[in-house]
């Protein structure tokens, strides 16, 4: 009799410190971020997909310089790269003859990336491939709210990427 | 196709029909899992009940089984790294650093000494939320469902403080041969320092919400009770072991990195029950955050990586075992080398695997509605376990 009584004492007393913690909360300012009306504001540290960097003085090449580290870490091997040394005699392309030309002139040229592609669906977001990049040629992009419906949105060409972000800025 | 028997086959699979011979016909075998809101994750069991009581109790493991092992073979180190992390997602930086350490003392890598604290500072920081976690998701097992709101509160604020310096919010990546891949920076000290203030304030609102909660005690008091024998024999580490009364720490008992430096307690309870194993994660939190206040107030200038850490390391012929603590108990992992750039084989030992073997035993002759109790209680992943 008594223990039903202190039971039935005890678990009131519980709803009612429940009772206050709720009623504290409900009062403190709201916590929760209303997606899509409300965005996080701060996002630092967020990984995207790896985006390759422009070269400082053109903002059309990367700075890559096809030594394959990447390919070679990447757990998944989630990059495909494919090298070529630009070729002397051909004028390269049109937007970037001035950068060019001193590298022309020289008997070796370097090798750049013809194709640089980024298959996303395997990427498990490691950042090897940026800490190992010897030229910091890559870096992770920052679009959080990246979504598709199939698996071929995802494979990058990370070149065009570049590029688009180029022409964008010039505009 | 006039002969297919549309009859449902009702023998079951392979481990329902293993299971199935008993000599009484009155029960029912019933599988709990693999798809149960109360085993998070894939984990399946099978019961065999009478009425709401459990005679029998079988888990069925492998549905997450991703070949973590396998891999490490094929791997070479460094492109190990992202898989010990995704193991145990909830404490992922343990098992991160359980291989980067296992490879560095095979190798003989030096660590700087900030990077041990860095180490120390962000493990202890993903154990919370690993707790966390477990607290939110063992009382909406239980019925409540504002717990995990909270918990969750604080464990979205704990992954942004990580998120900034590692790049990731669950499955980190940042432990590296010889130190840690980023250096941290006054903000995350700063971060770190006020969510620790924080959380202590919180704690005393966990407690007086939930744990001094009668309901709670009539879900936990006095169910499941694990005597230690039973731990011994499975096994059992961690929470687990320590809420059956053994202070039992790796930290302590075989202190690696700079634990030995810091001041905290190993919380044990000798009650044995789902409460004891409760109250030691709760005690774990409030301990962690004692662990990063003094690493954080001792923290030495320096490196954060070894600058003559190895790029592609390839350890001498030779094996390793380095066990450390988990959020669910004893991390070990087992390295053997061939001197190749790829480990010749790689074992992991995984605490919740353990953990979960004993329930069997634990969960003859209990209801039902307290098996879920057990369960949650020895904060299962299923995907360490299965690995
Ligand atoms: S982040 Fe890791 S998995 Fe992704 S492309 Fe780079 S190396 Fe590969
Ligand atoms: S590691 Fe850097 S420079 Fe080398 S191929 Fe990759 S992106 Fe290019």
């Amino acid at each position: 009799m008594i223990k039903t009584l202190r039971e039935t004492i005890g678990g009131l007393w519980s709803l009612l410190v429940g009772m206050k913690i709720t009623a504290i909360n409900f009062k403190s300012p709201e916590i929760t971020v209303h997606y899509p009306r409300q965005v996080v504001p701060d996002l630092e540290g967020f990984r995207g997909h790896i985006e390759l960097v422009p070269k400082e003085d053109d903002p059309f090449k990367s700075k890559c310089t096809a030594c394959s580290n990447c390919v070679r870490i990447c757990p998944t091997s989630c990059i495909s790269m494919k090298a070529a040394k630009p070729k002397k005699k051909e004028a390269p392309a049109a937007e970037a003859e001035g950068s060019q030309e001193p590298a022309a002139k020289k008997p070796k040229a370097k090798p750049e990336p013809v194709l640089f592609e980024l298959n996303f669906n395997y990427c498990s977001l490691c950042g090897l491939c940026v800490q190992s990049c010897p030229t910091n040629a890559l870096r992770f992009s920052d679009d959080v709210y990246l979504a598709g419906f199939t698996r071929q949105e995802f494979v990058f060409d990370l070149l065009a990427r570049l590029q688009n972000q180029a022409q964008k800025k010039e505009q | 196709m006039s002969s297919m028997d549309l009859r449902l086959d009702t023998s079951g699979d392979y481990y329902a029909r293993k299971f199935q011979p008993t000599k009484r016909e009155d029960t029912l075998i019933l599988n709990m899992g693999p798809q149960h809101p109360s085993t998070h994750g894939v984990l399946r069991i099978l019961l065999e009940i009478e009425g709401e009581y459990i005679l029998r109790a079988d888990p069925v493991l492998g549905y997450v089984h991703r070949m973590h092992e396998k891999m490490g073979e094929v791997m070479s180190y460094p492109q190990y790294y992202p898989n010990p992390p995704r193991t145990d997602y909830l404490h992922a930086l343990a098992w991160n650093w359980a291989h980067v350490a296992a490879v560095e003392r095979l190798m003989g890598i030096e660590v700087p000494e900030r990077a041990e604290y860095i180490r120390v500072i962000t493990c202890e920081l993903n154990r919370i939320t690993s707790h966390l976690l477990w607290w939110g998701a063992y009382l909406l097992d239980l019925g409540a469902f504002t717990p995990i709101m909270y918990s969750f509160d604080d464990r979205e604020r704990i992954q942004d403080i990580l998120q900034r310096i590692t790049g990731s919010r669950l499955t980190y990546c940042y432990y590296r041969f010889g130190g840690v891949s980023d250096d941290i920076d006054d903000r995350f000290v700063e971060d770190t320092r006020r969510h620790c203030a924080v959380m202590k304030e919180r704690f005393k609102m966990f407690k007086s919400l939930v744990t001094d909660n009668f309901i709670l005690r009539k879900r936990v008091e006095e169910i499941g009770e694990i005597p230690l024998e039973t731990c011994r024999k499975y096994g059992a580490t961690g929470p687990v072991l320590r809420g059956s009364g053994k202070a039992y720490d790796v930290r302590r008992a075989e202190p690696y990195s700079v634990y030995d430096r810091f001041d905290f307690n190993i919380p044990a309870y000798d009650t044995c029950d789902a409460m004891g194993r409760y109250l030691v994660r709760m005690d774990e939190m409030q301990e962690s955050i004692k662990i990063i206040e003094q690493a954080l107030d001792t923290l030495p200038e320096g490196d954060y990586i070894h600058p003559k850490a190895p790029k592609r390391p390839k350890p001498p012929v030779g094996d390793i075992y380095f066990a450390l603590e988990g959020a669910r108990g004893k991390i070990g992992i087992h390295l053997v080398s061939d001197g190749g750039k790829s480990p010749y084989r790689i074992k992991l030992r995984a605490p919740g695997y353990s953990n979960l073997s004993l329930f069997s035993e634990v969960a003859q002759g209990t209801l039902i509605s307290d098996a879920v109790s057990i369960l949650g209680s020895l904060d299962l992943v299923i995907p360490e376990i299965d690995r």
